[in-house]
């Protein structure tokens, strides 16, 4: 008995690798049978950069939610977030006295304060009252959203300064990447990733992470075993404001100027997808940050694969949703299937 | 059932288990936990496919894929934990899944006639019309087993039906059992309780280790015996013998006029280092209540708690953990596991810190060792330590519970129901430990429903009732009579 212990610590770690492993190979041989009906252009690497560029806005949403989501929450207020976040960025930004580099980061500052502060207040009702986080963070999201119009009047407000366009399309290691003949990394990407190494890192190595999943799994089981369950909850609910804030300054960096309609789109609803198709339990209690990066990345190419192909806009919204429902179907029968043998 | 045969992942669950039931019989399926007690019924009951063997009724084959099958043919399970619909009615749930209808329309009249002939003809004392949320358990049981008779179930599972109940429950729900007996019902009777076996059983069943050991008339098969052929080894004395509490030893928990409303009503006592205080009493009584107001679980409304010497302030869980007070709750998957995470997860989590690394990290190799340590050291049995908590055993589960209070520097241990739900083997080896524990110089505080164990297991018995401590009974003084006589408030023998 005790050899085993000894033995087999890693099976669910190896079960876990097994699972994006077969995750890469199935979208590596779609890839592939796309990469043919596009004559060649799906492959290039400028297409790939492409569809990580795409995929930034989204996928930084996603890992916010992703918090939220395995404590068995939800977040609706993101993209009224990103929305409130970018015209109250862009309206400061214009009345700081400062350029370049101290503006960029005085900016992104006062972002995530927003993001954050409106996280906070999400949870407040959450953790205070023990309100469903579904009506609560419906409510934020017509609140920020009428904000950002009020503050902005309606109308985009147009950046003054033009120290922020290296951050929306400004690109990485340029020269060096030019001189190896490949596409060059869009700085957004650069940004998504390190997000996504800092929540992973965040959810999978802290004692916070571990709370986040101890919550999700039986919230009343950590409160009995000292878990600061207020705390834990609260504070998801403003890392994901943060990331809804990083979106709308990327956004904002991106069209030199914050709008209110920018984030109002689908972006919620695709954050939500890329967390769900990347493994992550809407029941909480599981789920992880790389899942929803390969989750947005797999809606990404889909989107990306199907315009190369001319299909037809309309009947992509098809093909998208039955991809989401197949995955998480797929998931759900993996998961019978483990728990019979 | 012929030949069953069951495997999971790493465990042979059931290896060639045949069994028989007459109708007008109730046949008690005993064994230790792990034993496949559960497992056989879940298959019985269509939750679970054998991979082996055959099941016949009426000398008919049959074939249970779906719990839907199951109840086709007549089969109910009533389980431990209860299938009710909290926000419905006692009738609605009695008729559930079966509603009569008049077209499209419930037809309430003809529900009502059904549930009130069965409840009548078993003499059950049930209110139709309460929701089953302001239930007893007792009367949620009722209910149960009322709602597999409306779907004619001729033989009906019962899973550790008396765990829960108070002792009139259990009279009146043997009471039922022989009426239904009497209506040629075939009756499966699972418990671990010993005592209620030879008044209950026609027939004993006893699986080991996934395989029928022996079946006997109930009354060939003295307590001893089934107990012998239970964990295939002799275990006379239950209880070990408890030290005397040193008489120097010094308070390590002091509680006074603790309360809060409504279930605690101005408590007052005190445990000694080394000692183990039991609270006796009834079902509602409020032992619960006091012992989560003194660990955090409530927050007290007043009084005071002193462990150690030092007055705490305890505002939440946490509070009372810093304090050095460790409570293990009656309801282990409800309160005292998070089932989807592992074994290791469950075992660190009530003290992580002490693995943070100074990179804020969780140092994962040592909370490994840690967990380790901890699972060989209650000796828990399970394939790893990335184990799922869910898919052990209640006794295995049990001590995941434990090992996780045991990681950390707690003084004060507060038990409710210890032993619930597990086996004698179980049983025995969290009894050691409880002694471990105040050899150790820790507290206890124990509330326990089964009287055997509050009497072998403590120093001094409180009884509780009503929310207060009426009577304090040294363990010399606390018999059986005096304790219930106290506890239910009658007069004392």
């Amino acid at each position: 008995m005790n050899g085993l212990v000894k033995n087999q610590p890693a099976s669910l770690l190896q079960n876990y690798w097994l699972r994006i492993a077969g995750a890469i190979v199935v979208v590596i041989l779609l890839m592939a049978a796309v990469n043919v009906a596009a004559h060649g252009a799906f492959l290039q690497p400028g297409n790939i950069v492409q569809v990580l560029r795409q995929i930034t806005y989204n996928c930084i949403l996603g890992v916010g939610q992703t918090f939220v989501i395995i404590t068995a929450g939800i977040d609706l207020s993101i993209g009224s977030l990103v929305s409130l976040t970018g015209v109250v960025m862009a309206t400061i930004a214009n009345a700081l006295p400062f350029s370049g580099v101290g503006l960029l980061i005085v900016t992104l500052l006062v972002g995530l304060v927003v993001g954050g502060a409106a996280g906070w207040i999400n949870a407040l009702p959450v953790v205070k009252l023990n309100l469903p986080p579904f009506i609560t963070t419906f409510a934020m999201l017509e609140v920020t959203l009428g904000l950002s119009y009020i503050i902005s009047g309606g109308r985009p407000v147009a950046l003054r300064s033009d120290a922020f366009g290296g951050v929306g399309y400004g690109s990485f290691l340029g020269p060096i990447t030019n001189a190896l003949h490949l596409p060059s990394l869009p700085i957004p990407v650069i940004w998504m990733i390190v997000v996504i190494v800092i929540a992973s890192v965040l959810l999978m190595r802290t004692r916070f992470g571990r709370y986040v999943f101890a919550i999700g799994g039986n919230e009343e089981a950590a409160r009995l075993a000292g878990v600061n369950t207020s705390r834990v909850k609260t504070m998801v609910y403003v890392i994901s404001g943060m990331c809804a804030a990083i979106v709308g300054f990327l956004y904002m960096a991106l069209f030199s100027s914050g709008s209110p309609q920018t984030g109002t789109g689908d972006e919620l609803l695709e954050a939500i997808a890329a967390v769900v198709v990347g493994g992550t339990s809407l029941m909480g209690g599981q789920g992880s940050i790389i899942g929803t990066f390969f989750g947005a990345l797999l809606i990404g190419l889909l989107y990306n694969a199907m315009n190369l192909i001319h299909v037809d806009s309309y009947l992509q919204k098809v093909v998208l949703g039955v991809v989401i429902l197949l995955a998480v179907v797929l998931d759900e029968l993996r998961k019978r299937y483990l728990a019979r043998t | 059932m012929r030949g069953i045969g069951k495997s999971f992942p790493g465990v042979r669950a059931l290896s060639d288990v045949s069994l028989t039931l007459n109708s007008g019989e109730v046949l008690a399926l005993v064994g230790e936990n792990g034993a496949g007690k559960s497992t056989l019924m879940k298959i019985l009951a269509g939750a679970q496919l054998a991979d082996t063997g055959t099941i016949a009724i009426d000398g008919k084959e049959v074939h249970i894929t779906s719990p839907h099958d199951a109840e086709t043919l007549g089969i109910g399970m009533i389980y431990q934990e209860f299938n009710i619909v909290p926000q419905l009615t006692a009738m609605e749930n009695i008729v559930l899944g079966a509603e009569p209808t008049r077209g499209i329309f419930l037809d309430e009249a003809a529900a009502r006639k059904r549930a009130r002939a069965i409840v009548e003809e078993l003499g059950m004392d049930l209110p139709l019309d309460a929701r089953a949320s302001h239930l007893s358990v007792g009367a949620q049981q009722l209910i149960e087993i009322a709602k597999a008779l409306s779907k004619h179930a001729r033989i009906i599972v019962m899973d550790e039906p008396t765990a829960a109940l108070t002792d009139r429950e259990i009279d009146a729900l043997f009471v039922l059992i022989a009426r239904l007996k009497a209506n040629g019902a075939g009756i499966i009777y699972i418990s671990h309780r010993m005592e209620e076996l030879p008044k209950i059983a026609d027939r004993i069943t006893i699986l080991r280790d996934g395989s029928v050991i022996e079946t006997r008339p109930a009354s060939e098969f003295p307590p001893n015996e089934i107990i012998r052929a239970m964990v295939g080894r002799s275990l006379d004395a239950h209880f070990p013998d408890l030290p005397a509490v040193a008489a120097d030893a010094p308070v390590m928990l002091d509680v006074a006029h603790l309360v809060r409303r409504p279930a605690v009503n101005d408590v007052s006592f005190s445990v000694s280092a080394g000692e183990i205080v039991g609270l006796a009493g009834l079902v509602g009584a409020g032992r619960t209540e006091i012992v989560r107001a003194i660990a955090g679980a409530d927050i007290p409304d007043s009084g005071t708690i002193h462990v150690g010497g030092d007055l705490i302030r305890i505002r939440s869980p946490h509070d009372g953990i810093d304090a050095g007070i460790a409570f293990i709750t009656e309801d282990r998957k409800g309160q005292g596991l998070v089932l989807g995470m592992s074994v290791a997860e469950n075992i660190t989590l009530a003290h992580l810190s002490q693995f943070v690394n100074r990179e804020l990290l969780i140092d994962e190799k040592r909370e490994e060792i840690a967990a380790e340590n901890m699972v060989q050291e209650l000796r828990v049995r399970t394939p790893s330590l990335e184990q799922r908590v869910r898919n052990l055993s209640g006794g295995n589960q049990q001590k995941v519970v434990l090992a996780k209070w045991l990681l950390g520097k707690a003084r004060v241990f507060l038990f409710d129901e210890p032993t619930r739900g597990i086996d004698i083997g179980a049983k025995t080896e969290i009894y050691a430990l409880m002694l471990n524990l105040i050899k150790n110089g820790a507290a206890i505080v124990m509330v326990s429903s089964e009287l055997p164990e509050v009497l072998g297991m403590s120093h001094r018995v409180l009884a509780v009732r009503e929310g207060r401590i009426v009577r304090e009974f040294s363990r010399s003084e606390a018999t059986p009579d005096a304790v219930i006589a106290a506890a239910t408030g009658t007069a004392a023998a």
